[in-house]
């Protein structure tokens, strides 16, 4: 296991390398000068110039890279040209509220959308099937923007249960943080819910007509046992997969959620900062997302293997 | 509710018997703030954190006059060349500082010299400071410079500890100190700036909140519904499509404030070789584009009547507005008649670029619609703002619709736009006469001449039409109704004077 680990945890340097390649360049090709978005209404010609030269913009691409890349290896993803603020220090700022987001976002999506999934399939064309099915339909089509404004208007503005907006750190006051991530963890939640349950309803439904699920009826198993030992570990793995490809994305920020219930995520920091060609922010993000989603992977390849002992050997 | 939460706080406070609860206010801002550095800060909500944070040399009344703030008089020479200012007694900075004469020459010397300062084009005609003595300063002007006092108004006249600038260079942005009525706490990125009353502060009588909190929420029905739920006190901005159902809720009030500012289509009469259409070569074609456009019509459609049409630079309500060019009412067989003139009976197509913002795209919508009917058609091309930006800059456009936030001097509206080479003119007009106007208007210190100066050069831009304007936003703030004493500034500002709230 430790070698399949270092392994796969080789493999992750090339690709980091290109990832950090690609977010340079692309963001290179947008059209717009951030120069000009800084300076904003006031053009001075001299301060244009003078910015040019202090955050290198003149230089050759390649050079730009490399500078940039240099700089990240010693620890140092640069400074935002919009706030001056180190981007070490917004990542480390944004990290812990969205990671927040994203584990109670999937603990929501996990204790719906799992139960749901295997009762559906366990009672396959039943009202129960048909019933989860049309939820999970509309947890999936149901925009989150709108479900977010809808729950701020009933639950903030009617009822006052709970803050419309806003963040409190865990490590402040962990009631009153998880107070006010409670909606949008639910808004972003039942749509990953939806997700999970269609996939745990298939993969469930293709072990259970399988033989030895057959066989364990046979001995006399109670149906408990047949199903949650049985059947559900062995439809496990489409269902890490996805949850691991969900959490990756989440991590890389839920813009619209964030924007509305104005929670200080790597969502929003990333959106203001494409649109402020704040390209120190927006390289150091991207490349934080993307080995966080590689990160990921190894986990979820790691987690096959508990599941299945069929696949340690390769 | 009300109820609920005086339960709560009742029994809140039974268990600390005596306690005094330390009275917080909470603004909602459009957008978060950038630098919080007034020699390198460049957005709108920044300059209103500012007003709390950082006292100016001079301040503005709602009605545009200059009043003195850490200046607390002045005093022109007679050229117009020296400005001397008797500055106030007893202040301190943040950090303990004395400000004094000295502290202000610190100031300019830091706004001007700084590479980064953002405030040098605002103090160009500052050419020496001098320190008369511990409570006097005087400043050496390279022509007579009308705008000067406006500026000081505003962050070029904000004055920081020059202990801290000294100590923090760039990095004063994350912990900035000035003398203003609040200092500041603390800053977390997109989610809030918290500022406490400074105890020291030479008015602090007038100050009635024992901490201010900026949480930028963009979203205007988010920031409106966090307003209603009790998660605000104070909203900047409001959405002009619900004022009717904020006032119809007794729980809550607004005020307004015609702005500064414009929104207008800017025409490349001159800006490389998109300038080279009917719209950009012909002025009867932008003539017939501003006739053909009813403003009252974009105002009631797009902003429910509550924003003010408009014509020129500055809205109607203005002291500088030319009222012998009144809001033209629309007329199609006018606006026809001089595309035909113009040898374009069968009309002309024309490309604007637009912010891709639901608002901005309305308003050119309905721009479009009007227009059309006289024979113009508008093609609209939504842009992130951004790349629109750029475009403009460059030339490579034929009209752009956007707007200018506005300025409290006349100068800064209509100078850098009009001149021949002026810092923002992106339509590349260009006209000796105007030039001589505008240049004139700015170095005298009579209003009657300069009023006179800049109607003259109305006559001129209201035929030629570089600039097409169309309406003046108007601010509005939301508040809970037990905020007493705000005044509504045309600059959009929230300053903090004598406003109180009772729960």
């Amino acid at each position: 296991m430790l070698a399949f680990i270092g392994r796969r945890l080789l493999i992750a340097i090339p690709t980091i390398i290109l990832i950090s390649v690609f977010v340079f360049t692309l963001q290179k090709l947008l059209p717009g000068d951030p120069v000009l978005v800084m300076a904003g209404e006031e053009r001075d010609p001299e301060v244009l110039a003078y910015l040019r030269e202090q955050y290198r913009l003149n230089d050759p691409i390649i050079v730009q890279y490399f500078t940039w890349i240099g700089n990240a290896l010693r620890g140092d993803l640069g400074i935002s040209l919009r706030t001056q603020q180190p981007v070490l220090e917004l990542i480390r700022q944004k990290l812990p509220v969205t990671i927040q987001l994203a584990t109670m976002a999937l603990i929501i999506a996990i204790v719906i959308g799992v139960p749901a999934g295997v009762l559906s399939a366990y009672k396959k064309g039943t009202w129960i099937d048909w019933v989860a099915n049309i939820v999970a339909l509309s947890g999936l089509s149901v925009p989150n923007f709108w479900l977010g404004i809808m729950m701020i208007l009933l639950i903030s503005v009617q009822l006052g249960w709970l803050p419309a907006s806003g963040y409190q750190p865990f490590s402040d006051d962990p009631l009153g943080s998880i107070r006010t991530m409670l909606m949008p963890a639910f808004v972003l939640g039942t749509g990953i819910a939806a997700t999970l349950m269609r996939h745990t309803r298939s993969a469930m439904l293709s072990v259970l007509s399988s033989d030895y699920i057959r066989t364990a009826r046979a001995k006399g198993l109670a149906e408990r046992v047949v199903l949650v030992k049985h059947a559900l570990r062995n439809a496990m793995v489409p269902i890490v997969t996805v949850t691991t490809l969900v959490f990756g994305e989440l991590l890389a920020g839920a813009v619209l959620t964030e924007q509305i219930f104005t929670i200080p995520g790597f969502g929003k920091l990333v959106v203001d900062a494409v649109f402020n060609r704040d390209y120190a922010v927006v390289q150091g993000i991207v490349l934080c997302t993307g080995v966080a989603f590689i990160f990921m992977n190894i986990l979820a390849d790691v987690a096959y293997r508990i599941l299945n002992p069929r696949m340690r050997d390769e | 509710m009300a109820l609920k939460k005086n339960l709560a706080l009742a029994l809140a406070f039974g268990l600390a018997a005596g306690a005094v609860q330390a009275q917080d206010l909470r603004i909602g801002l459009q957008d978060d703030a950038d630098a919080l550095d007034p020699d390198q800060g460049r957005t709108f909500v920044g300059r209103i954190v500012f007003d709390s944070l950082c006292d100016k040399l001079v301040d503005i009344t709602p009605n545009l006059e200059i009043v003195p703030q850490l200046a607390t008089g002045w005093d022109w020479s007679d050229d117009g060349l020296t400005l001397t200012m008797a500055l106030r007694e007893g202040v301190v900075f943040h950090d303990g500082t004395t400000f004094n004469a000295e502290a202000v020459a610190a100031n300019i010397d830091r706004s001007q010299n700084l590479p980064e300062s953002r405030r040098k084009s605002e103090l160009t005609s500052i050419t020496g400071v001098e320190v008369v003595d511990d409570m006097t300063i005087r400043f050496t002007l390279r022509a007579p410079d009308a705008t000067l006092m406006a500026q000081l108004s505003d962050r070029a006249g904000m004055m920081i500890s020059p202990t801290a600038a000294a100590a923090s260079g760039l990095d004063f942005a994350l912990n900035p100190v000035c003398s203003g009525p609040y200092s500041f706490v603390e800053r977390i990125q997109q989610d809030r700036i918290v500022l406490e009353r400074f105890a020291e502060y030479w008015n602090a009588d007038a100050y009635h909140f024992d901490t201010v909190t900026f949480l930028p929420i963009p979203d205007t029905t988010v920031r409106l519904a966090n307003l209603r739920a009790g998660d605000l006190d104070m909203l900047e901005r409001l959405a002009a499509t619900d004022v009717a159902s904020v006032r119809g809720d007794d729980a809550l009030e607004t005020a307004q404030a015609t702005s500064l500012g414009y929104q207008a289509m800017t025409i490349n009469v001159g800006n490389g070789d998109r300038a080279n259409g009917p719209l950009g070569q012909d002025a009867r074609v932008r003539q017939a584009l501003s006739v053909a456009i009813d403003r009252d019509v974009i105002n009631q459609v797009v902003f429910e009547g509550v924003f003010a049409a408009g014509n020129q630079a500055y809205p109607p309500t203005s002291p500088w507005y030319n009222a012998a060019y009144p809001v033209p009412k629309r007329d199609v067989d006018a606006a026809r008649a001089l595309l035909a003139e113009a040898g374009f009976a069968d009309g002309v197509d024309i490309t604007v670029q637009v912010a891709n913002n639901p608002v901005q795209q309305q308003v050119m919508q309905v721009v479009q619609a009007m227009a059309g009917e006289a024979g113009i058609r508008i093609s609209i091309e939504a842009k992130e703002f951004a790349t629109l930006l750029a475009d403009q800059s460059a030339g490579a456009y034929q009209a752009s619709q956007v707007g200018w936030s506005g300025r409290v001097d006349p100068d800064g509206n209509i100078h850098q736009f009009m001149t021949t080479g002026g810092g923002i003119n992106d339509s590349g007009y260009s006209n000796a006469e105007v030039d001589a106007l505008l240049n004139g208007a700015r170095v005298s210190n009579d209003t009657a001449d300069r009023r006179a100066a800049y109607y003259a050069a109305s006559d001129i831009l209201m035929q030629d039409l570089p600039i097409v304007y169309l309406y003046h936003p108007v601010w509005i703030w939301a508040m809970e109704a037990g905020i007493e004493g705000f005044t509504a500034y045309p600059d959009g500002m929230i300053r903090l004077a004598g406003v109180t709230l009772t729960e």
